[in-house]
């Protein structure tokens, strides 16, 4: 019996095939649109996550801002000396200082960054060598010409293929020599690119292009199983020692943490992605109203097929669950299109924005059962309408 | 004339709407037919042969009286157990034919069989068998747009007859076909009464009447007389 159901309403769908599809399109666009934000949703998600660990987990990072006077006083590497070792739990702390400059090599310009730092820092901050070594100790110390440079600086400025260790590279008018190619860190923090960027020992960056022993601020990794709350607490307590603030006056530095930023973020996405799907639902309720709709029309058309129907011995129950079925398989079949669609939209859109597509199983096989729950939902009513028509005014329809 | 009853109707009265505006369409209907007869119901409009054809074929109930249908009571069945009755023991054939437009005459007469839960060889097979009753086998895969008024009357009766029904009900059935195809259909009912079928017609043409071996008549809601038809009759003596 059902099958036999199930081909009628498959062949009532078939002689009206350009009505079919205009009346679920509505669900198709429905499902499209809810799969495609969800999807595009944890796409950014991910993404997101990826670039914020790019800065290093455990990772808090320290940087001086205004008090109120409106004076920025910056860390020095007393700060750091005293950070690393005065509080429990600290694996490295990494001071940097950067400032932008001009690459020359080859008689290429290439505007970019140069990052002062320690191979402290490259631990704290996860930055792993893809090619080439890290600084040497000695190098550190002296503040030698050596530079690490970033898979930007790499593709822009260097022929491809061949390998930039060893060659001498310009920033304004010093000259470096390029020890080692950096892997890619992804967007860290804010929207400049990370992969833009030469790493260079410090105290060089310090003396050759800043002129003072200034740091701009440094990251403080520390271990998993330290507390983030009591860490920052300790690094608070001794920064306001150190920058001599009284009780009552405001920190003339802030802390941010990384796992935190990385929790917001992915809870402000998924919140905007909750959001934009209950929006893109609505047109699924909209698009069960066309099928309800178009039901009506039909049920009114087809009372006579009804009233024929029921003289040969069809009961209620029969009737109704003939129309029903049809407007649950027309939604099933808007369903099927509508992920199909959201296929293509959300890989087109992830590719558009840069994003990974991540296929969610999940979402797709939920948006196709609440497409067959609108086919129940917005069927009923008309199919129950066909079911109450007395057989004898329906054989009398015109 | 001799067969068992198989619908009988004992003081039915209908009445349509309440209060001022109540009509009373029948006024105490007595009517038997039995097994293997050929009725003719006729009479002017109004006079309740319409209605008396709904009660009949258990799409209306009646306001009051007793309807025993092979001889058990009907008359205040539910609306589902009425659909049960005319899916089992009752076939239709309608004036306007009501054939399912652009569906093959093989599917317009398997229709009924669906209802029967029966699989679709079977279903088939029942379908062709009755379409040969009716002369329309080379015509199965046509839709009713492609077939003619009496072809698709016939079509309509192969569909009536599928499911071996105790009674067919035919209303009007030639009042939609000229006067030749009309004789064909008429002589084809009667041929599948002389097989066996009991068929019960409402007619207002008294030439098509004349085909039945009994002929009603309606007034004002009650049956007036009750005539043999003279060309059955013919037809009876001719044929001993």
């Amino acid at each position: 019996m059902w099958t036999t159901t199930l081909m009628l309403a498959l062949k009532e769908i078939r002689r009206h095939m350009l009505r079919s599809f205009l009346t679920t399109l509505g669900i198709i666009i429905g499902v499209a649109s809810v799969i495609t934000m969800v999807t595009l949703g944890q796409a950014a998600t991910v993404d997101i996550e990826e670039q914020i660990s790019a800065l290093g987990s455990n990772v808090l990072i320290v940087f001086p801002i205004q008090n109120e006077q409106g004076v920025w006083r910056p860390f020095d590497d007393q700060d750091i000396i005293a950070v690393r070792e005065q509080i429990a739990g600290v694996k490295a702390v990494a001071g940097t200082v950067n400032t932008d400059v001009t690459a020359i090599y080859n008689g290429q310009d290439w505007d970019t960054r140069v990052e002062g730092v320690s191979n402290e820092f490259m631990v704290a901050r996860s930055v792993d060598i893809a090619e080439g070594r890290n600084f040497t100790e000695a190098e550190e110390e002296a503040g030698d010409n050596v530079c690490i440079i970033g898979q930007t600086i790499q593709e822009e400025l260097f022929i491809p293929g061949v390998s930039p260790l060893g060659e001498q590279m310009r920033l304004n008018t010093v000259s470096c020599r390029i020890i080692g190619v950096a892997d890619s860190r992804g967007i860290g923090g804010g929207n400049q690119d990370d992969d833009n960027s030469v790493l260079m020992p410090i105290k060089n960056v310090q003396r050759r292009f800043i002129g003072n022993d200034n740091i701009n601020n440094f990251a403080i990794s520390y271990d998993t199983n330290v507390d983030s709350d009591a860490m920052i607490e300790a690094v608070v307590g001794l920064l306001r020692e150190r920058r001599l603030l009284l009780e009552g006056q405001n920190n003339n530095f802030d802390i941010v943490d990384t796992a935190e930023i990385n929790e917001t973020v992915s809870s402000t996405v998924g919140t905007l992605t909750a959001i934009v799907a209950a929006i893109a639902a609505i047109s699924l309720v909209v698009g069960g109203v066309g099928i309800m709709n178009i039901m009506l029309v039909s049920v009114t058309e087809r009372t006579r097929e009804i009233g024929i129907r029921m003289a040969i011995g069809a009961r209620a129950q029969e009737v109704q669950r003939q129309f029903l079925t049809e407007a649950v398989v027309l939604c099933c079949f808007g369903g099927m299109v509508g992920i199909l669609f959201a296929f293509g939209l959300s890989v087109a859109a992830a590719s558009a924005f840069g994003l990974p597509f991540i296929f969610d199983p999940f979402i797709n096989v939920l948006s196709f059962g609440i497409s067959a729950m609108i086919g129940v939902i917005f069927g009923y009513f008309p199919a129950r309408r066909a079911s109450q028509l007395d057989p004898i005014e329906a054989l009398r329809h015109e | 004339m001799s067969g068992e009853p198989i619908i009988e109707l004992e003081g039915i009265t209908k009445t349509f709407g309440k209060g001022v505006a109540a009509f009373k369409a029948l006024r105490g209907v007595n009517l038997t037919i039995r097994r293997g007869d050929f009725v003719a119901v006729m009479g002017p409009s109004g006079s309740g042969k319409s209605t008396t054809m709904n009660i009949i074929g258990c799409l209306d109930s009646p306001t009051s009286g007793v309807y025993r249908f092979l001889g058990s009571e009907v008359q205040s069945l539910t609306k589902d157990q009425r659909s049960l009755l005319r899916r089992k023991y009752l076939g239709f054939v309608f004036q306007g034919f009501n054939l399912l437009a652009r569906t093959s005459a093989l599917e317009n007469t398997e229709l009924p069989l669906i209802y029967h839960g029966m699989d679709k060889a079977s279903r088939r097979e029942a379908a062709m068998k009755s379409l040969d009753k009716v002369g329309l086998v080379p015509w199965a895969d046509h839709t009713p747009g492609e077939l003619s008024g009496g072809q698709q009357q016939r079509v309509a009766i192969a569909r009536a007859l599928v499911t071996d029904p105790a009674v067919l009900l035919a209303d009007e059935p030639t009042g939609n076909l000229d006067s030749e195809r009309s004789i064909e259909i008429m002589e084809l009912l009667a041929d599948l009464n002389r097989s066996g079928i009991t068929i019960v017609m409402v007619t207002h043409e008294p030439d098509m009447a004349e085909f039945a071996k009994t002929i009603v008549h309606f007034k004002d809601g009650v049956v007036e007389r009750i005539d043999a038809g003279s060309k059955s009759d013919a037809r009876r003596e001719g044929a001993i």
